[in-house]
């Protein structure tokens, strides 16, 4: 790159190899969302597997029934701000996955609030993604995606989606919300795939 | 999921995104806190109201620093005007407000953001605007479309700001309520209010805020802007006041 700022000379220069490329560390969380926070008490809130061939719900305590993991991980946010070692429980997408068949290769995640975002199965499966209820051993807040958000590490944060609701199995990719409005398809943050 | 409530796509073209440098025209001490930066962007597409972008600053020694600013223009022109607040601890905001002047290089990355959008002559729903400080710039960018297009969309915009002296754009939005379709102004200060206001610096409460803005029977598309407080605040109660939760479109601002 040979552009140069005039005057620039930047504040930190401890430049942590966990840090995809354009990402700036922070140490609080910020909150990306495009509309109200929707209230979901958790004796409402269920969770679906949509397939071609049917449907697999779970209530909360089913839910929590199921074997957690806790996940460790760095999250990386389109808004170019990175956390590093967040901490998390929640039940993964494998474990999700055990009691669904599918031939289709794409996820649509659905949330509380109408929200969107696609997601390759093959991204999500493998010990890559989690639907998690807990952030730093407290359980998620509202305005972080709680009772419940998907969580998918490798990919920038939105799509993790916030107030998850469901899973529904496409044959063909297809733009979520996000995405139909100038996000990534993808998103991985190592390629900065921001936006299209 | 078929019950699942949709929110209405936009796929209306928008320009494709891409890296420019551009010429910093001017630079205007807007508030004592905040720059206005007027930049000539060589192959910009133009962008729509409410759009915003990325300035990417780059070290002789390559290190980069990126951030994302809200448009406070709009259209086809090549030139985009930016509004930024000083961050007490950032990094690119205190460069962008102290230390850079006409004649700079910048480079930016958009227009970006297709859902934090109003275009004139499209949706006929009344349009409450709702600002917090620094978050009035991408509503000032929208409220100053409808103006230029002579559309008469009933608009009000509620500004939340600490002093008279942090007004941005104090003298655009007082010319644009002064139209034959006026936009309806109400500010709210929090700190220190002008000599002879009616009412001693407050800040937005329920009550005021359900006077404030367009009712919800009304169904009016609402924006509203500012930190992640004020914004989780404001929508919260728009929510409870009956407002449908897909006409509110929010942007928090945030990081350094």
């Amino acid at each position: 790159m040979s552009f140069i700022t005039r005057g620039f000379s930047g504040r930190s220069r401890e430049r942590d190899e966990r840090l995809p490329p354009g990402q700036t560390l922070v140490h609080d969380f910020p909150v990306l969302s495009a509309g109200p926070t929707p209230d979901i008490d958790t004796a409402d809130w269920e969770f679906t597997i949509r397939t071609e061939s049917g449907s697999q719900s779970w209530n909360w305590d089913e839910f929590m029934a199921l074997e957690i993991d806790e996940v460790s991980t760095d999250i990386h946010c389109v808004t170019h701000w990175s956390k590093l070692g967040t901490s998390w429980r929640g039940v993964s997408i494998d474990t999700l996955f055990e009691h669904v068949e599918t031939g289709y290769d794409y996820v649509m995640a659905h949330s509380y609030g109408g929200y969107t975002t696609n997601v390759p199965l093959d991204e999500l499966r493998g010990g890559k993604a989690w639907v998690a209820f807990e952030f730093d051993g407290e359980p998620l807040e509202p305005e972080h995606g709680g009772p419940a958000r998907l969580l998918v590490p490798h990919l920038y944060f939105w799509k993790s989606a916030k107030w998850v609701r469901g899973l529904e199995m496409m044959p063909t990719d297809e733009p979520g919300f996000w995405e139909q409005n100038g996000y990534h398809l993808h998103g991985d943050p190592w390629k900065e795939e921001r936006y299209w | 999921m078929s019950d699942t409530v949709g929110i209405a796509p936009s796929v209306r073209a928008v320009p494709r995104a891409g890296w420019h440098v551009g010429t910093v025209t001017a630079a205007i001490r807007e508030t004592p806190n905040a720059t206005r930066l007027e930049i000539e962007v060589d192959g910009w597409p133009g962008n729509a109201p409410g759009q915003h972008l990325d300035v990417r600053l780059t070290a002789p020694d390559g290190y980069t620093a990126t951030r994302s600013y809200s448009i406070a223009s709009s259209g086809d022109a090549s030139r985009v005007v930016l509004a930024v607040d000083k961050l007490p601890d950032g990094e690119v905001s205190p460069f962008l407000v102290d230390e850079v002047r006409a004649g700079d290089l910048l480079e930016v990355h958009g227009p970006l953001g297709a859902f934090f959008v109003w275009r004139p002559g499209g949706d006929p729903r009344p349009v409450q605007l709702i600002a917090g400080g620094s978050g009035v710039v991408p509503l000032y960018a929208i409220a100053g479309a409808r103006a230029q297009a002579g559309d008469e969309t009933p608009f009000r915009l509620l500004y939340s700001v600490r002093t008279p002296g942090d007004v941005y754009f104090a003298r655009e939005l007082e010319a644009l309520a002064g139209t034959s379709a006026p936009l309806r102004l109400d500010l709210v200060y929090t700190r220190r209010a002008p000599d002879g206001w009616p009412t001693p610096p407050r800040r937005i409460t329920r009550e005021l805020l359900e006077a404030s803005v367009v009712p919800a029977a009304e169904h009016p598309l609402v924006y509203v802007c500012g930190s992640t407080g004020f914004v989780e605040r404001i929508a919260d109660w728009l929510v409870e006041f009956g407002h449908d939760p897909r006409s509110i479109r929010t942007e928090r601002y945030g990081g350094t």
